[in-house]
């Protein structure tokens, strides 16, 4: 097994620098059309809530709302993101009220 | 902004993700040794890959004698996501010498693109930023690897530190939303990404991106024919990848 493991690790290193480099090189040599530059603008938005949601709707794999702290803890952050729109108090207000949930009621 | 004072931009809006990076490098570690990788071999991964997600799969088919092909090609399609940040984020970064292309594209995360592509838009492109915040993830990550492969992981389970991550992704979320159509990609990323939440090589993620994408740019086009009447959010489901 071990015999394997350094040609594997190195051939995930190479080929995930691959993915991570190919258009930060690639997007000066094409020319992009107008409707590929507007899918790169949505983008953040539909990764972000991808990454997102899942964490909050489905902590453990299954999505589940009742009993559902993270989820809970969520919507307040997502509350206080989108009328701040700070980090930080984004942060404090997720985790106060998880830490809240967990520990109080 | 000097380069100097965005540097430190980043570094403090990394910050709090460090808190949920640092459990995750010592899973990393100590997922690595207990599959009897070397520590080496640990710390390889997460300097050579340093893509958690990834190693953390490969790992587990390392230890249980899965072929070279298999190890390879599973890590690598659950990082097909970062051609998209790669995409995402490369018309900022147009101007850059080969050179620090290649250090971008090597410390390119979920969290330094996440943080990156909203300040982009904000404040402008600021290589410095993007380094000021994925640099000291790196160390972390790399740091906290070598702690878990040497001593195990040994975290009360019952601090969520890992929350630190979707918090931050969801503080630079509502900005990324703007429109009827960047509402849509949102709402139908999310939840396509829910509905496969449970499917293997974090297809979810990359599926509800693509289809949050597509979803954004059928708005888009809808709005150019009606003069942008689209009601926003109404879309959920339907798209496929």
């Amino acid at each position: 097994m071990t015999g394997v493991a350094w040609p594997a690790i190195v051939a995930i290193g190479v080929g995930t620098l691959l993915l991570r480099a190919s258009f930060l090189y690639l997007y000066e040599r094409i020319d992009l059309p107008p409707r590929g530059e507007r899918a790169l603008e949505l983008v953040p938005a539909a990764v972000l809530s991808a990454l997102v949601v899942p964490s909050l709707l489905a902590p453990e794999g299954a999505v589940t709302v009742v009993g559902n702290d993270r989820l809970v803890a969520g919507v307040a952050a997502l509350v206080v993101a989108w009328t701040t729109e700070n980090i930080f108090a984004t942060l404090a207000v997720g985790f106060v009220v998880l830490l809240g949930l967990q520990y109080l009621v | 902004m000097s380069g100097r004072d965005s540097f430190l931009a980043g570094v403090r809006a990394i910050a709090p993700v460090l808190l949920g990076a640092a459990p995750f490098g010592l899973v990393a570690g100590a997922a690595a040794v207990e599959a009897e990788l070397t520590v080496a071999q640990a710390l390889g991964l997460s300097t050579v890959v340093f893509a958690g997600a990834s190693q953390l799969a490969a790992i587990d088919l390392l230890g249980r004698d899965a072929p070279f092909v298999v190890v390879v090609g599973t890590a690598l399609v659950i990082n097909a996501r970062l051609v998209m940040y790669s995409a995402s984020i490369a018309p900022y970064l147009g101007r850059l010498s080969r050179a620090r292309k290649a250090l971008v594209a090597y410390l390119l995360t979920d969290q330094a693109y996440a943080l990156s592509v909203t300040r982009f838009r904000r404040e402008g492109a600021s290589v410095w930023y993007y380094f000021g915040a994925a640099v000291p993830l790196w160390v972390v990550f790399v740091a906290a690897t070598a702690v878990g492969a040497v001593g195990g992981a040994q975290l009360p389970p019952s601090l969520p530190l890992g929350f630190a991550v979707p918090l931050v992704f969801l503080a630079v979320l509502t900005p990324a939303v703007t429109d009827n159509a960047s509402v849509t990609a949102a709402v139908v990323g999310g939840g396509v990404a829910v509905a496969g939440a449970a499917l293997p090589l974090n297809l979810g993620l990359l599926g509800g991106a693509l289809a949050g994408v597509a979803a954004g740019l059928l708005v888009d086009e809808a709005g150019d024919d009606s003069g942008g009447s689209g009601k926003p959010g109404d879309r959920d489901g339907g798209e496929t990848a």
